[in-house]
């Protein structure tokens, strides 16, 4: 494959065209919709492209010839109005904004659809229009003069970003706190629309209506599951959308029976759903396997506790207790308890005994004193400071040390100390 | 013996932050009692986690001795007023009627049996006039009393409420309280998560604090008093001192 | 109390004629429209030259197709926008495709139940990715649908072009339909018949079948999912039963009409219906009408302007839409418009006789004759001025006025009560008393703040509440200002102030 690329590389001039073409729209597309669903706008895109396309129709009209800057010029202006309703509908009605922005995506498309009917049938001019490219896109149609317009728009897009980064920043983060500010976010917002609007109208004639959506929402999205940070978020968004791109055009040219525009938005599925499987912040198989270490630890220490409360409760007098007693503390069923005690005894913390009763090992006594503590302080400081419950206590920590302030820690245990209720080393049976 | 409510080792956790934490709650007898608590203390948690509508990190539930999924048809469920659309296409009387789904089962409709029954209950919610209008012509505090209406409708056994007080005006809370006694003098229990404290006192006869972990259930006397309230709140004074306000007015009160 | 007075102020009688009135709405609606599509018919389908027959029979399959297609749709739709799930549908609409292709790739044919499966496994897919990319990704589940639907529709799309080679299954005719071939017909059991109608209308069936199976757990897993779960009721099966009639809908109107026209025929006419209803089943059966409404004059518009019929569909669909949007009885722009302004005339033509009886209450007091009244200015100043009401409301307001014959000229020109006038005005004057004296004594409120919340208020004291202070406040005669409360009977006052 890569091989035919460099081939088509050499041979080919077109293709290099496209290719920029394709790639800056796609860096550029990224990093906007980055935004765009930082900003919980997903779904903006796409009805601003199906918005887009009575425009297209209606510059062709006026014209009377195909002009590109004049129809994507159209395009933004009927994608824009179309967003303008939706937000005006709901402003001022009870319609949802779900509702609106699929009232509005299907009925501008349907005009466009009409208008296209009507050129088609205005005879060879119409058949010369090529519009029909514009609903599922069409690469070959990108000639030198379209890919200055991208690389025009993909430059002012990231300049506007440079610049106004921290306003970006604020207003994607917490709108309402940045309102308080006195930042005028109304007029942010818009512009980030207005970038967003720019993208899409410049996406329209190589990935179409349908799909120049994914363009905006995958990149930014893929990114996400490897980073918290923004600057890297945008950074990463870029370059997938580039990547996207790249790839989607070269696998499109090679294999020429495919069309650009889906396999430029499946090859954008693929690398969002690789980065949501194996993306190192967020990504699915890492959270998953974070959720189930933090799951075995928090049991096992559940286990342990109940056991030393178990030994506790009996004056320290043995130091095994029957197993069916853990079901008296905890909600486990029989079968959930002795799943738990396998996997302790694995661990070597405990130590089944014959008779149904378990005994907790030397290194078990120690984990179960500090799980034991742990818990307590974390319950006590509830009590003392119930102003603070919840946000502060973190299941997944074993000592409150993480989380509470020395002095805090000790003022807890002293409590506890004085209540008779701190888990001491020294009284093991 | 077979309690009402047993809720043991009760987790939920959100994000590894425990919203509700080693809850052991029982109730024996019926019993009109409130939860009590402040802001995201997990009160609507608990009556969510009993219900199994939130996944719980551990802990079990039942009700009447058995797993919630078994005697569903014997509980009642107010939830908030907010969770809902009140644009709704509904007719007042609609709504109620939903009350009486959970027994019609799949497929069959609710006839002049349960339309009966259903004006009935809206009557005893003083809304009988209302019965056509569409739901969203209702002030706040009416609102709150289709709720009710649509709970007693349930012909439920316990029930569980969540803010049935919430942004009503004081006469409909007098009256939501009068249908909440009578339904505890027929023998139901009613749960329900409460936000005031002045009128703890006056209402309920059972009274449970909860600020994530379960500080204190018990009969109101024994259990409302200052030194919990602080256990539970913090030291907010201003609210704690309206609370002792009424925690005097209230043991003075029949 | 408070509360609850001013809640209860807000209740006119219980709407017991609503049905009747909103079905009666509906009847005249469709009428109109009946009558426009008619006029419509009888002009695209004139005979180009006199003798040819009329063809009437392409254009009334044409028709009935699109009708068939947006009733179902519009039925489903009406649960997508109630449970604001309308992109759910656009992205079903889309994201069915693959499942079409493949299956016309496994059975080699393009109707029948192959193609249905396929779509339903996809329609219910589509449901179960968005919310799994959403859980387990933890993007927000808008993204995820914009992800999915366009990542399956571009699967879609690639399957078409690259292994597909039928003359019925191209990227147009998913998108646009081939409505323009439903005025072919066949032959099926002796009748003519079109073919989409034969799948159509069983799908038409069927979805009414299944609302009524699941009338009531639809509405209340709608209304009230957490109740719902609750209850019992699987909330998860029934979402799904409604994806997948949502996909068969979908592609048994693909065919005919194309993927566009679904959307907006899954979401327009139920997002019109519900700012046009007060029940359910009047919302379903509004979108209905509205979807109706749309397949038939969109195809009057289409073959007029020669042009895509399924896009004037959508078309008219958003007309109408645009319709509700301003003139819903209920909530439309232009009813809250002139709900208001009627109001506002009230309110000013009500200020405007309380203020002359102001006056003529404070002339008594002096001694001034009530002529001079209006000379010193006291009645126009204490009325409309104050409220600045638009000109155009205090022109109303005086048309009123004078219309109910609540002032009268005398010798000098001047506005005076009549006793009508007066009657109503006392009445005001009284509420506004009242209410003041109910605000002082319940509330603690600087006297000069009264004023302002009894001026609202004395337009909303309906006499049942009157009642209810009269009993709170029984004896108090002047309020917090020291001026007299009116009573309540006019015989004894109206003769004195006569005098």
């Amino acid at each position: 494959m890569i091989e035919s690329a460099l081939h088509a590389l050499r041979e080919n001039y077109n293709f290099v065209v496209i290719l920029c073409g394709v790639s800056l729209l796609g860096a550029g597309a990224g990093i906007v919709g980055a935004f765009a669903v930082l900003r919980k706008r997903a779904l903006t895109g796409d009805a601003l492209s199906h918005a887009a396309l009575p425009g297209v129709c209606l510059a062709f009209l006026v014209l009377g010839e195909r002009n590109l800057p004049a129809m994507l010029l159209g395009a933004l202006a009927s994608g824009i109005l179309g967003v303008a309703i939706i937000s005006a509908l709901v402003r001022w009605t009870r319609v949802r904004d779900d509702a609106a922005i699929g009232i509005i995506l299907s009925v501008f498309f349907g005009l466009g659809i009409a208008l296209m009917g009507i050129i088609q049938r205005m005879g060879s001019v119409g058949n010369k229009a090529g519009l029909s490219s514009f609903i599922l896109g069409k690469t070959t149609g990108i000639t030198g003069a379209d890919v200055w317009i991208i690389l025009a728009s993909a430059a002012i897009c990231l300049a506007a970003i440079v610049v106004l980064y921290k306003e970006f920043l604020a207003v994607s983060f917490d709108a309402d706190f940045t309102q308080s500010l006195g930042w005028p976010v109304y007029a942010i917002d818009l512009l980030l629309m207005s970038l967003v609007a720019a993208a899409v109208v410049i996406g329209l004639p190589t990935v179409g209506v349908i799909m120049i959506s994914a363009l905006l929402i995958m990149p930014g999205a893929a990114a996400r599951f490897w980073t918290d940070r923004l600057s890297t978020l945008l950074v990463l968004a870029g370059g997938l959308g580039f990547v996207t791109g790249v790839v989607g055009t070269t696998l499109s040219y090679t294999f020429d029976k495919l069309p650009a525009g889906p396999v430029i938005v499946l090859t954008g599925a693929a690398l969002f759903l690789l980065s949501m499987l194996l993306g190192h912040r967020r990504g699915a198989i890492a959270r998953i396997l974070a959720h189930r270490r933090f799951r075995r630890s928090w049991q096992e220490r559940q286990l342990l506790r109940t056991l030393y409360e178990l030994i506790e409760s009996s004056g320290f007098r043995q130091r095994s207790v029957p197993q069916d007693d853990l079901l008296s503390l905890r909600a486990w069923s029989p079968a959930e308890a002795q799943k738990l005690v396998q996997e302790a005894a694995v661990a070597g913390l405990v130590l089944p005994l014959p008779g149904g009763r378990v005994a907790l090992t030397d290194q078990g006594w120690q984990q179960a004193l500090e799980a034991t503590r742990g818990h307590r302080l974390w319950q006590t400081f509830l009590a003392e400071y119930p102003e603070q419950a919840g946000s502060v206590v973190n299941l997944a920590s074993v000592s409150v040390d993480d989380h509470l302030p020395p002095a805090l820690s000790d003022e807890l245990q002293a409590k506890l100390v004085a209540a008779g209720r701190w888990p001491a080393s020294e009284v093991a049976p | 013996m077979n309690s009402l409510l047993d809720i043991h080792d009760l987790t939920v956790a959100y994000h590894r932050k425990p919203v509700l934490w080693d809850v052991d709650l029982e109730l024996h007898q019926p019993q009109l009692a409130a939860i009590v608590g402040p802001n995201g203390a997990g009160k609507s948690t608990l009556i969510k986690a009993v219900l199994g509508l939130v996944p719980l990190a551990s802990g079990r539930a039942q009700i009447f001795g058995e797993p919630v999924a078994r005697v569903r048809q014997r509980i009642g469920y107010v939830p908030q007023r907010e969770s809902v659309d009140w644009d709704f296409p509904v007719s007042v009387l609609d709504v109620v009627l939903m009350g009486t789904y959970g027994r019609l089962g799949w497929f069959r409709r609710p006839g002049r049996d349960e339309r009966e029954w259903a004006r009935e209950c809206l009557e005893k919610v003083g809304l009988a006039q209302y019965e056509h209008q569409q739901i969203g012509q209702l002030s706040g505090g009416q609102q709150q009393r289709v709720f009710l209406a649509r709970a007693l409708a349930q012909r439920a056994d316990i029930y569980f409420m969540d803010e049935p007080m919430a942004g009503v005006d004081a006469a409909t809370e007098r009256l939501i309280f009068q249908v909440l006694a009578d339904l505890r003098a027929a023998g139901k229990a009613i749960i329900a998560v409460h936000h005031d404290l002045r009128t703890v006192p006056q209402y309920f006869d059972y009274v449970v604090l909860l600020n994530v972990r379960l500080v204190a259930a018990g009969p109101r006397e024994t259990t409302f008093t200052p030194d919990n309230l602080r256990k539970t709140y913090g030291g907010r004074l201003a609210l704690l001192d309206a609370a002792a306000d009424a925690i005097a007015a209230g043991s003075g009160a029949p | 109390m408070s509360t609850a007075v001013a809640s209860r102020q807000s209740f006119a009688a219980p709407q017991t004629a609503w049905a009747w009135n909103e079905w009666w709405l509906l009847a005249s609606y469709l009428a109109m429209s009946l009558a426009l599509v008619v006029i419509g018919l009888e002009w695209v389908t004139r005979p180009a030259a006199s003798g040819v027959p009329r063809d009437l029979a392409a254009p009334l399959w044409t028709i009935a197709v699109g009708s068939a297609s947006a009733a179902s749709c519009a039925i489903l739709g009406c649960y997508l926008v109630l449970r604001r799930m309308s992109l759910l549908g656009d992205a079903i609409s889309h994201a069915v495709l693959p499942g079409i292709v493949i299956a016309y790739l496994l059975s080699g044919q393009l109707t029948g139940w192959p193609i249905f499966i396929g779509a339903l496994v996809l329609g219910v897919v589509t449901a179960a990715l968005t919310q799994g990319l959403s859980s387990l990704g933890r993007v927000s589940e808008d993204t995820s649908l914009g992800i999915v639907f366009t990542s399956l529709f571009a699967l879609g799309v690639v399957l078409i072009q690259g292994w597909v080679r039928h003359a019925d299954l191209d990227v147009d005719c998913v998108l646009q339909g081939q409505i323009d071939f439903a005025g072919v017909t066949q032959e099926f059991y002796g009748w003519q018949i079109s073919r989409p109608i034969l799948a159509l209308l069983p799908t038409l069936v069927v979805t009414i079948g299944f609302v009524a199976l699941f009338w009531k757990e639809l509405k209340i897993v709608s209304f009230d999912p957490a109740l719902a779960a609750a209850m019992g009721v699987r909330v998860a099966v029934v979402h799904y039963l409604l994806m997948a009639m949502v996909s068969v809908a979908t592609v048994a109107s693909f065919e005919a009409v194309g993927s566009i026209l679904v959307v907006a025929m899954l979401i327009v006419p139920a997002a019109a219906a519900d700012l046009l209803s007060s029940r359910l089943s009047m919302m379903i059966a509004w979108a209905m009408a509205i979807g109706i409404v749309s397949a038939a004059l969109g195809y009057v518009l289409g073959a007029a302007l020669d042009t895509s019929v399924a896009g004037m569909m959508a078309v008219v669909a958003g007309g109408q839409f645009a319709l509700a949007v301003v003139f819903s009885p209920r909530s439309g722009l232009a009813s809250r418009w002139l709900r208001n302004l009627l109001l506002a005339v009230r309110i000013t033509s009500e200020d405007v006789i309380a203020g002359l009886y102001r006056a003529e209450e404070r002339d008594q007091a002096t001694g001034v004759s009530i002529e001079l009244s209006g000379v010193r200015g006291e009645s126009t100043r204490s009325g409309i001025d104050e409220h600045s009401a638009s000109p155009f409301v205090r022109w109303l307001a005086s048309w009123r006025i004078a219309h109910l014959g609540w002032t009268a000229k005398d010798r000098l020109g001047q506005a005076r009560l009549t006793d009508a006038g007066r009657t109503v005005a006392r009445k005001l004057v009284r509420a506004h008393r009242l209410w003041e004296t109910y605000l002082d004594t319940h509330f603690d409120l600087p006297r000069d703040h009264l004023h302002d919340a009894a001026e609202r208020m004395e337009h909303f004291l309906d006499p049942e509440l009157q009642a209810e202070l009269d009993a709170e406040l029984a004896g108090v005669a002047t309020d917090p200002h020291g001026k007299q409360i009116p009573p309540a009977d006019s015989a004894v006052d109206s003769s004195s102030l006569e005098k």
